[in-house]
């Protein structure tokens, strides 16, 4: 496979195997060892580097990236991130202590330089995907507010205005969904590749070899985000961290689950498509897209259908997708003013749910007019809970009609044991969603996120 | 003055850069290779056959080796020869090393590694401490048990009394650098070892016993870890021997590093326990008469499981003087991943037991909790502020002579605000019905030094070359705790240069020999005086040149700003080094340092196992939902004791870090091993150490500022391990916001996960 990228501002053409990670590439064949390995599937930071193309400058996981997903882009990696010197985030890590053992550093200062030049001060969230075992995280955090008013290096418009010197023809890369469908219809047996942040591990664990892929980072029309109607309609292609920047006003509540997916690293790759397509029973899109009614759209060749999400749920790794058909997009109500996602987990940020449950519930002259809720975690795939929702519709919303919501959760879901929380733990989290939901519509404080000392 | 100095960490600017070289970092020579290890898929029982024909035949490998291929000793345990390096037959847990494969390329060595084709006849595991106990599987021959006074008499006697049992999980160390070792094969049969290890000295014994050869022809060097945490004291013995014999064999470079799910399976972790408590107290929380029974599972083979349970025994007094104690301490033996050294090395499950104690103490007797503790307290090293009836000695009959735990409470409930929050949190939690918040408060007193008494030795190296420039080596490791950094200022200090004059250097087993594992917080307390030791013994010489240079007596010679000072005259410091060269004096010169006044009969349980005590307070408040257990810490203060600081800014660092970690044990780190034995949380989308988030949102930090009253490095304390029990501190206060939703003791259990939290809140509320 031949590509062309920008390494450290230099222009790389290189012949690859399809999934040849960039990490391996860069310590392997280039001798750019400042760029760690800590786990390998892109859950600790360390191999942050930064990618810049037309969208702007991004954060990346150099553990699951394919070196062809870098076609037509620009990588720096931690030894380019001055222009001269320092950047302005490395001399404040210095200055205010911010490594110790130095490992996760160079993953540390890719996600600040990434977040510095796009003016973010969110830290926590900017830094949620690099873990850290030495500094309980304070200096570093000191580091990035030193750092936040600093020049931008200019190796940042230099990559820019080269970005588009190169060559912008990849192959396997399909530039449109009818191509891709067409491509997909001849190769059944091909594996997508939209963000990789899961196909990544099926290489860097599972130690699969992927011979024939496409990669859908070029397919430009499944990028977009439509009004249709009184829908809006996302393309499978967006990025998670596209998806929550375009909700933040009309869907707050799913737009801050988001922010708690995966890590910042991870939602600039990882795609909404993506993450239905696996159908995995802990993904959390699916529970918050199906309790807002979504509707999946899905094509074959050129035959498309559209079906309610969850009946593309069939069973455990069961999804009702025909060969050569594919996520094309998934649409939703332009806004959800009722709709709360409650995301249970042992660690805020970057962890799997136990549990995640999603309302959606109309309140009309103190009566329920519509329910819509669904849960991950609970059953082997996301799922309405539909005995609850029976219970609610059409009663008084008051604390009798959530208790008999709560009983009959029982009838919707039979939760497994597992390393992340018990059966028991599961469905008793589940009922108290119910209140939580309940106390949070009647203005109560229900947030420990919400909370200051 | 360079000591007692704020300055960033010696490698910071390469950490920054990626400059800094780690062993996977280090150029690799043509034709090097790659080892994975092929791991049993079971938890106990005996090998029937093995078919590698696959491993073999599979793309870049080199050779495979089983047990019977090994040259010499089949060995890489710590020191009681209990550790095939590969299984000679016998399976003892799930992820037991069986097979090497050495091969072309990292991915070849693994993809192949998981070809192996092997039979077993499966016995039952043995998994829970329980299952050990009903086995009598222990690694002594019964359960230690240390005492002092009556203990029995004195429960039974005592106006209260309170039982209950507090259990704790282990933690992963999650060092960012997982394992990794490098080893270059000489041309007449030495090996050069570069390992990620704290113990560079027992990887040259482990290696050399491997090959056949005296330590002479062993070099190991360690210029810095990603992070070690204990987690590197002995798990890298097996890399460092397994690239050994590779290289022997294959006169090639060999180089093995764990992909993070073989390290989290394959190599140890902190020590669970289990702790049983019985007490006697009197109405105002005074224990009078107290019995623990600590249970810890040691994994299937020693390692250092005896030392680690010593020292939860040692600190199961933690800051108070118990009269009347016993303490019973069982060390079991089971088939899971031999439990290994972490930061506090069994102190941190001591100390939280009797922090406990305290916990449900103050809760019987609505008292405050901190009032509890402090009528518990040891009696203060200045002025006896109070009456105690008895000596102040520990369980172990060690006079407590340097306690301060009292003048630093005052000072840090005053600056803490305490009173006036724990009034604003009572409002809350009578206002909220849902969220509910809680304060913890907990003391730390650490005993320093390694209760292995041999151990508290160090060497140093130093050279002074004729330009005035210092290349300093020493016995010390560097894994981030900015040890290098220290050392070279105690040089700079001692010959009055700067820090750009001194050469910080890779630690060597050619250099300085018979080192003892940088562990026990001991780093700076052994090596910095090493390395002052052996800057005195040239600084000595020089005065003499000085003293005839300026004619002048020695005692007139100063050394300032990278001057020497004579009464009248000065001259640099690189003319000094330069003219002493000329006049044929040695500019190099060893140091060495043993702790002095230390002695202990760990099988008595007597003596008078460390040199001093480090101390410091913790205090946090925490909120949690009630409905789901979710919670978070909102702030943390802390006051701690660093003696006279070499580098303040490095000290706080390690407080900081030592809290986060401390605080993640207890929290969010939980390890699920199911029943056929296979760790389930081997993954970090499993297994969550602390994130940026879950630091306290509020985090005061500073240093009780008080020179050792022992004669240390500049009279500064250690500082590595006593602050991760600051963590504990989050975790009582959980136990107090949850305490605030029912009537009864809710005995939160660790780690306290949102499950386990609400789980606790429904027995407060029963």
């Amino acid at each position: 496979m031949d590509i062309e990228f920008l390494l450290n501002g230099e222009t790389i053409r290189l012949t690859t195997a399809p999934t040849r990670t960039l990490l391996e590439w860069l310590r392997e064949e280039r001798d750019l060892t400042g760029t760690k390995e800590g786990c390998n599937e892109g859950d600790c930071g360390a191999c942050t580097v930064v990618v810049q193309d037309e969208s702007g400058v991004k954060a990346l996981n150099a553990c699951i990236l394919f070196l062809p997903q870098l076609h037509g882009k620009a990588v720096r990696t931690v030894e380019a991130f001055g222009d001269k010197g320092l950047h302005p985030v490395q001399s404040a890590m210095i200055e205010h202590h911010g490594s110790q053992c130095g490992f996760c550093t160079p993953g540390f200062v890719a996600s600040m330089v990434a977040g510095h030049a796009q003016g973010r001060i969110d830290h926590d969230t900017v830094l949620a995907g690099n873990l850290c075992r030495c500094t309980g995280y304070a200096p570093i955090i000191r580091a990035a507010e030193a750092a936040e008013a600093s020049f931008l290096p200019a190796w940042i418009a230099e990559d820019r205005a080269k970005l588009s010197m190169l060559t912008t023809r990849a192959p396997f890369s399909p530039t449109n969904s009818d191509e891709l469908a067409a491509w997909y219809l001849a190769n059944p047996d091909a594996t997508l590749i939209a963000g990789a942040t899961d196909v990544g591990l099926w290489v860097t664990k599972q130690l699969r070899d992927l011979t024939k892929v496409a990669f859908l980072s070029k397919c430009v029309d499944l990028k977009d985000i439509r009004v249709v109607g009184n829908d809006l309609q996302i393309g499978a292609a967006v990025t998670m961290n596209e998806v929550r920047e375009a909700l933040k006003d009309s869907h707050p509540s799913y737009a801050e689950m988001i922010r708690r997916y995966a890590s910042e690293q991870v939602r600039n790759a990882a795609t909404i498509g993506g993450n239905i397509a696996n159908g995995s029973p802990i993904g959390d899109n699916p529970p918050a897209l199906i309790a807002m009614g979504a509707v999946l759209q899905l094509r074959k060749g050129n035959v498309r259908r559209s079906i309610p999400l969850e009946n593309f749920f069939i069973d455990y790794g069961q999804q009702d997708r025909a060969e050569s058909e594919f996520v094309e997009a998934v649409s939703i109500p332009k806004t959800a003013p009722n709709l709360k996602c409650y995301k249970i987990s042992k660690r805020f940020d970057q962890d799997i749910s136990a549990v995640l449950g999603c309302f959606n519930i109309n309140i009309e002259d103190g009566k329920v007019s519509a329910a819509r809720i669904a849960f991950g975690g609970m059953a082997a795939t996301p799922k309405l809970a539909e005995h609850a929702m029976k219970e609610l519709v059409g009663s008084s919303w008051n604390q009798d009609a959530i208790n008999r919501a709560k009983s009959a959760l029982d009838q919707d879901f039979r939760p497994i044991s597992d390393m992340r929380a018990s059966a028991g733990y599961r469905l008793e989290v589940a009922r108290s969603l119910f209140d939580r939901y309940f106390a949070e519509r009647s203005g109560a404080a229900v947030s420990v996120l919400e909370v200051r000392a | 003055m360079t000591v007692h100095r704020s300055s960033p960490h010696d490698s910071a600017p390469l950490h920054v850069t990626g400059a800094a070289r780690y062993v996977d970092d280090i150029p690799l020579p043509r034709g090097s290779l790659h080892l994975a290890f092929g791991l049993s898929t079971i938890a106990r029982g005996q090998i029937v056959t093995i078919d590698l024909s696959e491993v073999r035949a599979a793309q870049g490998v080199v050779k495979v080796l089983v047990a019977a291929d090994l040259p010499y000793t089949n060995d890489v345990s710590a020191g009681a020869h209990d550790e095939p390096l590969l299984s000679d037959g016998k399976i003892h847990y799930h992820g037991q090393p069986i097979f090497l494969v050495i091969a072309e390329s990292h991915l070849a060595a693994r993809k192949a590694a998981r070809l192996g084709k092997i039979t077993y006849t499966e016995e039952t595991p043995m998994l829970s401490i329980d299952d050990a106990l009903r086995a009598d599987s222990r690694f002594e021959e019964g359960p230690r048990v240390w005492s002092k006074g009556d203990s029995e008499t004195a429960i039974k006697s005592a106006p209260r009394q309170i039982s209950g049992r507090i259990t704790m999980g282990g933690q992963e160390h999650f060092y960012l650098e997982s394992q990794a070792a490098l080893a270059f094969p000489q041309d007449n049969g030495d090996m050069e070892v570069h390992s990620s290890t704290q113990h560079p000295t027992e990887i040259q014994h482990k290696v050399a016993e491997a090959l056949g050869i005296p330590f002479h022809g062993v070099r190991v060097e360690t210029r810095r870890m990603g992070g070690g945490f204990g987690g590197k004291e002995s798990q890298g013995n097996a890399l460092a021997v397994a690239c050994a014999v590779a290289a022997k064999l294959t006169r090639r470079a060999c180089k093995m590093r764990y992909d993070r799910g073989d390290d989290m399976v394959i190599t140890g972790k902190r020590h669970d326990f289990e702790i049983d408590y019985q007490v006697g107290f009197d109405n105002t929380g005074r224990i009078l008469g107290i019995e623990f029974v600590q249970m810890t599972r040691g994994g299937w083979a020693l390692d250092l499981t005896l030392p680690v349970a010593d020292r939860a025994m040692l600190h199961s007094d933690n800051a108070y003087l118990l009269d009347h104690v016993k303490i019973t301490s069982h060390r079991l033996k089971t088939n899971t991943t031999s439990a290994t050294a972490f930061r506090g090395f069994g102190g941190p499950q001591g100390v939280l037991g009797i922090e406990r104690v305290m916990d449900h103490i103050a809760h019987e007797l609505s008292a405050d909790p901190i009032e509890v503790r402090r009528v518990n307290y040891y009696a203060s090293m200045n002025a006896s502020k109070k009456g105690k009836s008895t000596a102040n000695t520990t369980p172990y009959g060690m006079l407590v002579e340097d306690f301060i735990l009292d003048e630093m409470t005052d000072a840090f409930l005053a600056s803490t605000e305490y009173q006036k929050r724990r009034k604003e949190i009572d409002a809350w939690n009578a206002e909220q019905p849902i969220i509910k918040k809680g304060l913890g408060f907990s003391p730390v007193k650490f005993g320093i030094s390694f209760t292995l008494t041999h151990l508290n030795q160090a060497g140093a190296l130093v050279h002074v070359y004729a330009d005035g420039s210092i290349r300093i080596n020493h016995g010390g490791t560097e894994m981030g705790q900015g040890l290098f950094q220290k050392v070279a200022q105690v040089a700079a200090h001692t010959f009055g240069v700067g820090m750009e004059s001194i050469k910080i250097t890779a630690t060597d087993t050619a250099k300085v020999p018979n080192t003892s594992a940088t562990a026990a917080s001991s780093g700076s307390d052994l090596n910095g005086m090493a390395v002052k030791i052996a800057c005195d013994t040239i600084k000595e010489r020089l005065i003499d040149v000085a003293s005839a240079e300026f004619d002048c007596k020695a005692e007139h010679i100063r050394f300032e700003n990278s001057l020497v000072y004579g009464p009248k005259a000065s001259m640099s410091f690189a003319d000094l080094a330069s003219r002493a060269y000329q006049s044929r004096v040695s500019l190099s010169a060893t140091g060495f340092y043993k702790t002095p006044d230390l002695s202990w009969d760990r099988i008595e349980g007597k003596g008078r196992p460390f040199f001093y005590f480090a101390q410091g307070l913790a205090l946090s408040e925490v909120v949690i939902d009630t409905l789901t257990g979710e919670n978070r810490i909102l702030r943390t203060d802390i006051l701690h004791d660093a003696g006279s600081s070499l580098n303040p800014a490095l000290d706080i660092g390690q407080i900081e870090g030592g809290f986060v970690q401390g605080a993640g044990w207890l929290t969010t780190e939980e390890l699920v091993w199911d029943d056929k034995g296979r760790l389930r949380t081997h993954a970090p989308s499993t297994y969550k150490i602390p994130a940026c988030s879950d630091r306290p949102e509020i985090f005061n930090v500073s240093l009780w500022d008080a020179p050792n009253p022992m004669a240390t490095i500049f009279l500064s304390k250690a500082v590595g391990e006593p602050p991760f029990m600051h963590g504990i501190s989050a975790f009582l206060a959980l136990s107090n916001a949850v305490a605030a939703c029912g009537r009864n003791y809710p005995a939160l259990q660790a780690p306290a996960t949102p499950e386990c939290i609400l789980a606790a809140i429904k027995r407060a509320r029963l």
